[in-house]
Formats: C-alpha cells, sequence, structure tokens
C-alpha cells in the first residue's frame, strides 16, 4: 500500500506496489491529467514529473515511487490560475482532440526546467517521443518557445 | 473566457445556474417532416425545425445549445458558440452546450466528412436568428413599440426612451415553441462579433490544465473495469479458454463468454489487465486460413468480384487520333486512424432494463441503435452520451468498445463497466482506411496536352460506421449467434466514398471514371479522413505532374490549362507564388513539388506545394517546408480551419511517408507505434497555411481537404529530386533506395 507525494500532498493509496502510477493517479486519485495512451512507453500521454523528472507513469510501478515528489498536470496550475506554461499552450491554442497535451506539457515544463532558453531544435528533440496524431507540433513548439520567451 | 461545455457531475454539483435537470426537457423527438412552403430551410433545421430543438432559454440568463454534431478535436463547439452568440446578439459565455446525448439532442446521423459546419452549424445559425427576430417582435408589442426601432445587445432588447426587456424576461421559463420559417437572414459580415474574429477554442484551458473534459475521465460511482479479449487474428473462433483461471485472480468480478467473444470485469483496472492476459494465454483459437496479406492485397483487390461503378463517362471521338496513351497504376496500403488515446466506453445497465452508454462515437443515435439490434431490446432501450475521445480521424475502435462495454454491463446489471481499449486493441482491431489500387491513363495529342482521361479504381469499402446494425459492431460478430457483416455499399454522388475526388476538377474533352467495389474484405476497413480522397488525388496529382512533364511544361502552368474554376486556380496560384514556385532554385537531391484539389469537388479548394531532399544513399526523405493555400467559402473560425489544413498536411505527410498495415494469417502485425511508426517532432517541417477569405458564400467544410494534395505533392517533389516516380505509399527508406538503384 504505497503512499504516494502527488502535487505536494500526501496520499496512503490503497493499491499493490506494482499497480502502475498511471492507474493509481487516474483511478485511485481521481487525476484527469495523465492519459493512458500505449501502456508501454512509447506515446508519452501518461508524462508526469517525479522529483522534476519526466517518467512515463504507465510503466513506473506505484511502489517504486514512494517517497518522491511526483506532479502532476493539475500540480503545475489550474483552470483559473495556468501555469505560464499551460497559458502559453492556450494563447498559442497548440490543440485540436488535446489528449495528448498532458503529455507535451509536462516534457516541455522538465525541459525547461532544465534549458529555460531552448532552441526550437532542442524544443522538438525533446518531444520527439511523445506522439501527436491531430498534428500540431508546430503550434506545441511555439507554445513551449513562448512560455520559454515570457519567462 | 468561460464557455460551459454541457455540465458534467462536477459542474452540476458546483454550479449554480446549471441546475435544469436533463428529465425536465423534452426529448429531441422527430420532426422530420418536410416543411411544406416557404423558403427550404437550410443544413439539419430541415429535419428540426423546431426552435426549441436547437436553443433554449434557461433560468440565470444562460441558453442552452442543444447540437447532435460532437467535437471530436475540431473545435466544432466553438463554432457552433460562435454562430449561435452572434444570430442571437448574446455574449458567447451565455451559452451552455450539450453535444451528441441522444436523450436531448437532434438527430444530426454522424459527425464527418467535414460537414458539420454546412449542416448543424447553418442549423444553429439560422434557429439563433430566427430566434432573435421571435424575441424581438415579442418586446416590441410588450413594450409598445416599432420591431425596428429596438437594439439587442448581449439579450436585453431595448427601446429608444431606454425601457428594456431580457429574452429571458418575455418567456418566463417557457421555451419558444415555434417552427422556423427559414424567412430571418443571419447577419451580414459586418455586423459579426464572434463569426470570422479570433476566439479561442472554449476547450482547450480545461485540456491545458487537467479538467474533467474526456470520456476516460469518466468516474461514476460504482464503475467496475471491462477487458475483452480479442482473437489473434480476423475471424478466429474460440475453442477453449480457462475462465476458471482468470475468475480466481484477486478482483475479479466475472467472466463474460458469448461465442468467441470473451471478456470480463473486475474491481481494479490492473487487475482487469491482468486477468485479460491470463484469459489470452489459454484461450485456444481456429485460425483462418488463406486470408490475404498486406504483400497480397494490391493484387486480391484487382482480381476480386467486383460491383462495377461507373460515375463519369464523357467521350472524346478525337481521342482516336492520339499520338500516344499513358498509363500508370498507384498503390496505397491500408491506413489506420491511429488515435492518440485507443477506444472507451462506459455502460451502465438500469434496473428497468435500460442502458446508457457513454462514448465518443460519431454517430450516438446510430451506434444506440445497433447496440440495441445486438442486445435484442428494443431501441429506445438504449441511449448514447457523447462525450470527447481522442481525435478520432474518421471510424475508429470508438462503436466496437461501445458494444465491448454494452456486451459486459448486460451481464452486471446496475454496475457501469468501462472498456478501455488497449493500445494493441486499437491498433489491430479499428477499421482501417481501405488500400487501394489507382490506374490512370490518358490520350495524349502531338503537344502533349489532353485528349481523354481514363481513372479506375480497385477498392474494399469505406464506410461500415454502425449505421443501426449491429454487424458492423466487432463484438457481435463474434457471439454465439453472430451478426453477419451487412454487404457494404460504396456511398454515391455527391460525396461519394472509395471514388470521392475520382472525377478530375480539370476540364479535359474525354473523362471516365469507374470503380470495382469489392464488397470483401481484406482487412476491417471503414471511413478514415478523406475516404477514396487521398489515394484518387495522389493517383490524379501524380499523373498529371508526369503528363506535365512530358509535354515540357511547368506543373503549375500545365494544371491551369484544364482548371477553369476561378476559385481553384486563385488557390493554385496562391500556393505557388506562397512557396516562390517561379524563384525556386534547383540543387541535386532537392526537390519541389505542387497538388491541388477541391475536397470532394464541393468543400474547401486547397493546394500544397512543398521541397523536399531525398538522401540517395539511404532512401530517407526529409520535407523541408510546406506552402498552402486554401479557400473554404466563408470562415466561422480561421484559426480553426488553419489548424485543420495543418494537422491534415501533417497528417498527410506522415501517412505518405512511414504508414501501412502490415498482416498476415497470423494477424495484424503492425500492433503498437514501434510497428506503426508516426511523423516525429524532428520530422515536422515549418508549414505556411493561407485562407482566401470569402465573407457571404457558404462555409464548406475543411477538416479533410489536405490529405490528398499533400500526399501528392510529396510524391511530385520526390519525382523532382530523383528523377524517379513512386506510385505505392508509404516512401519509406527501403522502398526509395531500392527504387533509385
Amino acid at each position: 500500500m504505497p503512499k504516494l507525494k502527488v502535487n505536494g500532498r500526501s496520499h496512503d493509496v490503497a493499491a499493490p506496489d506494482d499497480a502502475p502510477l498511471l492507474f493509481v493517479l487516474r483511478n485511485d486519485l481521481q487525476l484527469n491529467s495523465p492519459k493512458f495512451g500505449c501502456g508501454v512507453s512509447q506515446c508519452g500521454s501518461c508524462t508526469v514529473l517525479v522529483d522534476g523528472q519526466p517518467v512515463r507513469s504507465c510503466v513506473t510501478p506505484a511502489g517504486s515511487v514512494v517517497g518522491q515528489d511526483i506532479t502532476t498536470l493539475e500540480g503545475l496550475g489550474t483552470l483559473e490560475a495556468p501555469s505560464r506554461l499551460q497559458q502559453a499552450f492556450i494563447d498559442e491554442q497548440a490543440a485540436q482532440c488535446g489528449y495528448c497535451l498532458n503529455g507535451m506539457i509536462m516534457a516541455s515544463q522538465a525541459l525547461l526546467s532544465r534549458n529555460p532558453k531552448p532552441s526550437e531544435q532542442d524544443v522538438r528533440h525533446a518531444l520527439d517521443g511523445n506522439l501527436c496524431r491531430c498534428g500540431v507540433h508546430n503550434r506545441i513548439v511555439r507554445a513551449v518557445l513562448r512560455a520559454s520567451r515570457e519567462a | 473566457m468561460n464557455i460551459n461545455i454541457k455540465p458534467t457531475r462536477r459542474t452540476l454539483l458546483q454550479g449554480g445556474s446549471l441546475t435544469v435537470a436533463f428529465s425536465l426537457m423534452a426529448p429531441a423527438l422527430a420532426q422530420r417532416a418536410a416543411k411544406q412552403d416557404g423558403p427550404a430551410l437550410p443544413g439539419d433545421l430541415k429535419l428540426y425545425p423546431k426552435l426549441s430543438s436547437w436553443l433554449r432559454l434557461e433560468e440565470g440568463g444562460k441558453v442552452r445549445l442543444l447540437a447532435g454534431k460532437v467535437e471530436i478535436g475540431q473545435g466544432i463547439l466553438t463554432a457552433f458558440a460562435q454562430l449561435a452568440a452572434d444570430e442571437l446578439d448574446i455574449d458567447i459565455k451565455r451559452l451552455v452546450i450539450v453535444s451528441g446525448d441522444t436523450r436531448v439532442v437532434p438527430d444530426e446521423g454522424v459527425t464527418a466528412g467535414s460537414q458539420s459546419v454546412q449542416y448543424g452549424g447553418v442549423a444553429i445559425q439560422y434557429a439563433a436568428a430566427e430566434l432573435r427576430a421571435h424575441l424581438l417582435s415579442r418586446a416590441a408589442e410588450k413594450l409598445g413599440m416599432d420591431a425596428a426601432s429596438l437594439k439587442v445587445a448581449d439579450g436585453t432588447i431595448s427601446a429608444p426612451g431606454g425601457r428594456s426587456v431580457t429574452y429571458w424576461d418575455l418567456v418566463g421559463g417557457q421555451q419558444v415553441e415555434i417552427e422556423a420559417t427559414g424567412d430571418v437572414k443571419p447577419k451580414a459580415a459586418a455586423q459579426r462579433r464572434y463569426i470570422g474574429k479570433p476566439v479561442p477554442r472554449v476547450d482547450i484551458p480545461a485540456k491545458a490544465t487537467g479538467a474533467l473534459v474526456f470520456i476516460q475521465d469518466l468516474r461514476p460511482d460504482g464503475m467496475l473495469h471491462g477487458r475483452v479479449v480479442r482473437p489473434p487474428a480476423y475471424g478466429a473462433k474460440l475453442v477453449s479458454v480457462d475462465e476458471a483461471a482468470a475468475t480466481a485472480l484477486p478482483g475479479v468480478v466475472k467472466v463474460v463468454r458469448d461465442g468467441s467473444f470473451i471478456g470480463l470485469i473486475a474491481q481494479r483496472e490492473e487487475q482487469a489487465i491482468a486477468a485479460a492476459d491470463t484469459l489470452r494465454r489459454s484461450a485456444r483459437w481456429e485460425m483462418l486460413k488463406g486470408t490475404p496479406t498486406s504483400d497480397s492485397v494490391f493484387d486480391w483487390l484487382k482480381t476480386q468480384p467486383a460491383k462495377d461503378i461507373v460515375i463519369k463517362d464523357i467521350a472524346n471521338p478525337a481521342a482516336a487520333q492520339a499520338k500516344e496513351v499513358v498509363e500508370a497504376e498507384f498503390r496505397r496500403p491500408y491506413h489506420m486512424h491511429a488515435t492518440i488515446g485507443p477506444s472507451t466506453a462506459i455502460a451502465t445497465l438500469s434496473a428497468d432494463g435500460s442502458m446508457l452508454v457513454q462514448t465518443h462515437t460519431q454517430s450516438p443515435f446510430e451506434t444506440a441503435a445497433a447496440i440495441a439490434n445486438m442486445l435484442g431490446v428494443p431501441k429506445d432501450k438504449v441511449q448514447c452520451e457523447h462525450k470527447q475521445g481522442a481525435g478520432c480521424y474518421g471510424h475508429n475502435g470508438m462503436d466496437d468498445a461501445a458494444a465491448d462495454a454494452a456486451l459486459l454491463a448486460r451481464a452486471m446489471p446496475g454496475r457501469p463497466v468501462r472498456i478501455q481499449w488497449s493500445r494493441q486493441d486499437e491498433h489491430k482491431w479499428e477499421p482501417y482506411g481501405s488500400a487501394m489500387v489507382v490506374r490512370m491513363k490518358a490520350a495524349l495529342d502531338e503537344k502533349g496536352d489532353i485528349l481523354d482521361w481514363d481513372h479506375e479504381i480497385w477498392s474494399t469499402s469505406h464506410g461500415t460506421r454502425p449505421g443501426g446494425k449491429a454487424g458492423n459492431l466487432l463484438p457481435a460478430q463474434y457471439l454465439e449467434k453472430p451478426f453477419p457483416l451487412p454487404t457494404p455499399v460504396n456511398g454515391g454522388a455527391p460525396n461519394y466514398a472509395a471514388d470521392r475526388n475520382g472525377i478530375p476538377l480539370y476540364e479535359f474533352p474525354g473523362v471516365h471514371v469507374r470503380t470495382h467495389f469489392v464488397e470483401k474484405f481484406a482487412a476491417r476497413a471503414s471511413s478514415t479522413r478523406g475516404l477514396g480522397a487521398y489515394a484518387n488525388v495522389m493517383a490524379i496529382e501524380s499523373f498529371i505532374d508526369d503528363l506535365a512533364r512530358r509535354a515540357k511544361a511547368d506543373p503549375v502552368e500545365y494544371r491551369l490549362r484544364y482548371l477553369k474554376d476561378p476559385r481553384a486556380r486563385e488557390v493554385l496560384q496562391k500556393t505557388a507564388e506562397m512557396f516562390g514556385w517561379s524563384k525556386w532554385q534547383a540543387a541535386p537531391g532537392k526537390g519541389r513539388g505542387i497538388a491541388f484539389a477541391r475536397y470532394k469537388n464541393l468543400a474547401t479548394y486547397t493546394a500544397v506545394a512543398l521541397e523536399a531532399e531525398v538522401d540517395k544513399a539511404t532512401g530517407t526523405i526529409r520535407v523541408k517546408r510546406v506552402s498552402s493555400a486554401s479557400d473554404c467559402g466563408d470562415i466561422v473560425s480561421h484559426d480553426g480551419v488553419v489548424n485543420q489544413i495543418e494537422g491534415g498536411v501533417i497528417q498527410s505527410l506522415s501517412w505518405t511517408l512511414k504508414e501501412g498495415v502490415r498482416f498476415d494469417e497470423t494477424g495484424v502485425r503492425s500492433e503498437d507505434w514501434t510497428a506503426y511508426p508516426i511523423l516525429t517532432f524532428s520530422e515536422v517541417p515549418p508549414i505556411d497555411i493561407a485562407l482566401i477569405e470569402r465573407p457571404g458564400l457558404p462555409f464548406v467544410g475543411t477538416g479533410e481537404a489536405s490529405q490528398g494534395p499533400t500526399g501528392a505533392a510529396l510524391a511530385n517533389a520526390v519525382m523532382d529530386a530523383t528523377g524517379v516516380r513512386f506510385r505505392e505509399v508509404p516512401f519509406v527508406p527501403s522502398r526509395i533506395k531500392a527504387g533509385l538503384v
């Protein structure tokens, strides 16, 4: 029964240690943002930050991140007060269906934390493991660069 | 901006203003009585002429907008809000949008074919205009003034003396139960506040912050997790399976088997997955033999019995004197929709025998009817509530997952059962865009001009949507008493299906277009963005490029010889200008290509020009930049259209460069993103999109317009760079390298 620290709050979770972190976040903690996309770490929809590093929660056992700081999209900002990066995605209208958005924003957040002034190439490289099917790639890149510029 | 997109449980609990219960609302009963007199009603207003079917004035100064068309990531709800707010003269924030709930919205069929603004949007626009006019006349009466002297601002009608009354005061809690006349015209472009103006999408803030938006985010009380174990390959029969071993696992509530349909229900999601794995390991299947494979499918298509469908046949007697006849054959493999979020559904069987299916279907009414058919219950016992899923680009596993959920929920009355397809389920079982063969033939005169044009298509069906029939639902085909797949038909004019965009927009003296429509299937297939248009435009635009080359003509100039429609000409010329066509400098390994189509020959005009680099040593193609102009008539949302066109360019580059479903007798081999890769960020080129503004012209669909021209522009650029014409998609490095030797 893992004790998880998510978005600054501790939770006792009634889930087996080997349950994927994704299902614990979505089903036990009722967080909407990390999305199920592939279950095998190929698409990035489920990305969360663990101690600031982007992690694919679909292949991360919940018991393996006990005591670490887990941040989800909800932890960055809210509908009423989005973070600068979230606002940049809204400003650039960087979505069609928006299903991959969680992974895009979380992976970009990790990039901006380690490299606050990335080049366009840096952004593309950082997001190469995150799949988008609607074809919003260039808007997403613009959103990340905007957030960097406005920081 | 905050517009409420339908009250979710959360907003209902929080909201003071959103408390009108669904049960108080009249269900949208079919009003399909055609209007007998007056002007014809536009779009889907014809089907539902009552204004209250579309718009309802509610307490708290809200207006509820009811739409049968649904959001599939194309931004349609924002467009509807723009149309309604403008014509009603209200602030857009007053709108509460409900879409795709069969209990309350008008039945607008399927959200597909780039028709939502043209049919649904126009209905909302005219209904709103008419509602405003009606309220204005009531206000005139109440205020004792001439309606022409009154002004409306945000739902408040004011008279010159300062007296005013609101829409909501006027109706006093009642609905406006009148039918549209079609006599009230929408506003002129100059009076618009929202239509054609930059209005941000209503759903993006919620999606960027993790609010409850998607079907995947629904967690009704008491929900259980279901999984279905699919056969290894099409048509396999379940011989035996160890149900007891799965039932004994932690959390498993029930195993459900009906013939070759095998699934289970568990308390927790990971428990459901573990139990499904156990079932899968013990299942023994009887496989079909001798089925076509992804390699043999092109020969298979051409040797099957087929229905021959001629859609154009104009002879040019002068073609008999042709100097030469050239021909070429093009191949398009099966392409996946390949949604990022695999299909999901939640079904709940109530004590009274009615079933609610929460689904991301594009056809809530027809899917509900198909599920009722499968369950053997009256149609009104199954209702669908649409919730957004990930982008679908056509008919993917959405309806099959809804049917899976219904079958499991039937075994567990009173408990919502959630189905979540795995990545492998979606990749292997969604109905793909059909493989096609297209053979082009042209008779040329001595100058290389076209005397006669012949376009011949081989294809399986592009349409197996539920349509109210259980046989179109995947699980229904595997039940003990299976529902057979209905014999498919090829959709006819004006939209067409396999032959969509088969008729060239170019004006040639002789034109022949026919389809050999194969009723059997090599792989599951249904509507995929653009249907046959992608392959047909690829073929037409590759072929005409080669004919231009033969005639030693510039590809733009050669096309313009035959393109008479001034809007088409302008789109092509504008694209060439944006790209810098006439100034372009050739260099080794570099090529430029251009292509054009008007989607369905009745919707958006789109041309695409692009530059590509081909590494001859490896066969790798790199698209360097793309320019594209479109004309889609009047525009509700400029940015929404740009987003759709650009997204289509990227998706089409992905199809053309990388994608083709692999399958053989053992099943579909393209079972994940490694086996079926799509375009990544580093491979996406800069894309410049322009729209030619046509305020006042009819709105036409845009969502599928760039697929065909993009693929063809790439093929033409590769030809330009290498001197070799590639006619089989995808242009993967191995194929390009082999073709260049």
